[in-house]
């Protein structure tokens, strides 16, 4: 399955070489959870503070089900906030 | 005791400068800063009176923390009656004026009458002495900065000024201090202006002392600046990409207000991002962020100082931008790109350092143009309204040309300079204001954050996030996360970050503080240094009673709960894209509620028990 990773702020130094705009599209096996996308770019889970699928949010407790589909946007976050 | 206990009355009219004592029983009950400056405000003035008028005052205010070791203890607000929607305005600041005027000795100045003739305040220490001000009137902001640096010899004059926007007449003009921060909203640089106060010069040696209790007060403020160091937000996220960063958040949850907010969501976003921000240019391999900048006392440092592409149009032959400046802020970068459908974030620069030169809001700025290409694109008005300008969304020409006209008081730009409500209403098409009593919407959608809705529409200043700031919840999940798509609890959560605003903003800290904080570290640090057993939950009731204050002010100066509502649009045309695609926002879900939480009549008056417990 095809799926677009979105690494955002510091998290953005966890992607391969020659990324642009902060993104990523992969073809997956599967449907891999949230968590395991991460895994492959080594992206500490608790570095990914705020993590979304498609805007929405998904809670820590979630983050490991084989839950993406095709064409999702996978978007994560450290810690950040504004104003 | 941290305050001063004293407040210098400057009656313009008369030319006289007078200290009194600071009436210490409105500071049991109110604090400082924005709590006691509206206390005194609504105590001094009819709710009534012409903003512009003489009858208006504008009072700066510091907080008893202001000056003090306490981290981000140098704020200072402007309260008066605003302009630009005849509520309350209370518009908060950093640099190093509030800090400067604590150490001369001041807890607050307020202005009152008219000068005949443009004056300045300067002030050194007990010394009060209005000046001429005629050679810096038709001058901007950073000419005045540097006139009076000069004038005075002194490179560690603080000062604070109104540039030509305010002179001119713009409503959303702000009071600008230490050359590129601002007390930005709700037209308090006007007033300033209209009183023929071009400036204050302050210069304070004393310190700030009589802290309370001392040791108590280094053990409070160290362990408070220790959660503000380790927490993720204020110890790493703010100090590296500052409040740009929620560029890409606000637009992945689809609440990212897109020409004149008819879209939700902005394609050139992350063009114009914390993240682009760090990109080396091509012309000379630097990128837009030159470094970060901290106010006084402050361990987050979220400042921005940016340098503008030298190759962009913007600054061909201008070396008065070419240097570094005060950068964009989400605020500013979403106001004059998203909303205008501009991603050029070198144009976006140059018109916010437009902003700070020559000192107007760059969220009503941005808000106002947006809802000019609105009318352009359907034809209300035309490039004869506009004196030449293609005002079309996307046109960085157009932003950055309207940026230069509402600087200097110009052609189309005086229409500008009036907000988007008066410029709609004038070409026959008022719902294209995307504002809330009269003052321009901030950078969240709240048909995808329903929270900020309820916040926009009972917001005492008009639309306003900072009055309270549900997206924390909302969205980046601070203190905890709740579902931006839904309203179950959105009229406590809006009572509780409300309240508890009103508190910080009186205490001379800095908002930004409470990503880490909450008032169980916030209170220490205000106990320790004031007299009066400062608990959270004082705290707390001062917030509230600050609130009640506030609106009571606005219901006498003839606002009414039929004000507190939001555009038609953001209650009728459902979001296209995004997580809240299809969903309007519901405020009538929330706002009965709402208005029950706060002890308030079903026609939104505080009751009599309410104003007898909060003792207003």
């Amino acid at each position: 399955m095809r799926l677009t990773l979105k690494l955002y702020a510091t998290l953005a130094e966890y992607l391969p070489a020659g990324a642009r705009d902060n993104q990523i599209v992969l073809e997956l096996p599967g449907n891999p959870s949230p968590h395991a996308v991460l895994d492959q770019f080594k992206v500490p889970h608790a570095r990914a503070h705020l993590l979304l699928v498609n805007g929405n949010y998904v809670p820590p407790a979630e983050r490991d089900a084989a839950s993406l589909q095709e064409g999702d946007v996978l978007a994560a976050w450290p810690p950040v906030a504004g104003g | 005791m941290a305050w001063t206990r004293k407040i210098l009355r400057v009656n313009l009219t008369a030319g006289t400068c007078t200290p009194e004592p600071l009436n210490m029983e409105w500071a049991a009950l109110y604090l400082g800063q924005r709590g006691l400056a509206t206390k005194y405000l609504a105590e001094e003035i009819d709710p009534k009176v012409d903003a512009l008028s003489p009858g208006n005052k504008l009072i700066m205010a510091t907080g008893p923390l202001t000056g003090t070791m306490a981290s981000t203890g140098g704020r200072y607000s402007v309260i008066t009656k605003s302009p630009l929607t005849g509520a309350i305005a209370c518009s908060n600041s950093g640099g190093f004026i509030g800090n400067e005027m604590k150490m001369a000795g001041w807890d607050m100045i307020i202005f009152e009458g008219k000068s005949p003739k443009p004056v300045y305040l300067y002030l050194e220490n007990e010394h009060a002495e209005l000046c001429s001000a005629e050679h810096l009137w038709g001058k901007s902001v950073w000419e005045t900065d540097h006139l009076l640096h000069n004038a005075h010899q002194d490179p560690q004059l603080r000062i604070a000024c109104v540039g030509r926007s305010a002179e001119e007449g713009c409503l959303y003009a702000g009071v600008i201090n230490d050359i590129h921060r601002a007390a930005g909203r709700s037209g308090v640089g006007t007033v300033m202006a209209s009183k023929n106060l071009k400036a204050v010069a302050i210069r304070g040696t004393r310190g700030v002392g009589n802290v309370r209790d001392f040791k108590a007060f280094f053990k409070a403020t160290q362990a408070a600046k220790a959660v503000l160091a380790g927490n993720p937000v204020t110890g790493e996220g703010l100090p590296k990409l500052g409040t740009q960063v929620l560029m890409n958040v606000i637009n992945e949850v689809g609440a990212m207000p897109t020409r004149n907010m008819r879209e939700v969501q902005f394609e050139g976003a992350n063009r114009i991002s914390a993240e682009a921000m760090l990109v080396p240019r091509e012309s000379d391999g630097k990128p837009n962020l030159v470094t970060n900048a901290a106010c006084f006392g402050c361990t987050i440092a979220c400042g921005r100082i940016s340098t503008i592409d030298p190759k962009h149009y913007t600054i061909a032959n201008k070396p008065e931008y070419m240097g570094a400046n005060g950068g964009l802020e989400y605020e500013a970068a979403w106001a004059l790109g998203s909303d205008t459908g501009v991603d050029d974030l070198d144009a976006l620069t140059y018109a916010n350092f437009i902003c700070n030169e020559d000192g107007f809001d760059p969220i009503s700025f941005g808000a106002t143009v947006a809802a000019a290409m609105e009318l352009y694109e359907i034809g209300a008005i035309t490039k004869e309204t506009t004196g030449g300008i293609e005002m079309k969304f996307g046109s960085a020409e157009a932003l950055t040309r309207s940026a230069e006209l509402v600087a200097k008081g110009e052609g189309f730009g005086r229409e500008l300079a009036l907000g988007s409500k008066r410029l709609t209403e004038k070409y026959g098409h008022p719902d294209l204001s995307m504002t809330v009593k009269g003052q321009e919407f901030p950078a969240y959608d709240p048909r995808g954050i329903q929270g900020m809705g309820l916040t926009y529409a009972t917001s005492n200043r008009g639309a306003c996030h900072l009055r309270s700031y549900t997206v924390s919840s909302e969205i980046l999940g601070v203190p905890v996360k709740t579902d931006p798509l839904t309203t179950d609890g959105k009229p406590e959560l809006v009572k509780a970050f409300q309240d508890a605003t009103a508190a910080v903003d009186s205490s001379g800290l800095c908002v930004f503080t409470t990503f880490a904080w909450t008032l169980e570290d916030i209170a220490p640090q205000v106990d320790a240094a004031c007299e009066g057993g400062w608990s959270p939950e004082k705290m707390l009731e001062m917030g509230e009673r600050i609130w009640n204050l506030e609106r009571k002010f606005n219901m006498d100066a003839g606002l009414t709960a039929a004000d507190d509502t939001l555009p038609k649009r953001l209650l009728k045309d459902a979001a296209k894209t995004g997580p809240a695609k299809g969903k309007v926002n519901e405020l009538h879900k929330m706002l009965p509620h709402y208005y029950e939480i706060r002890g308030w009549t079903p026609e939104g008056v505080p009751t009599a028990e309410t104003v007898s417990r909060l003792r207003l």
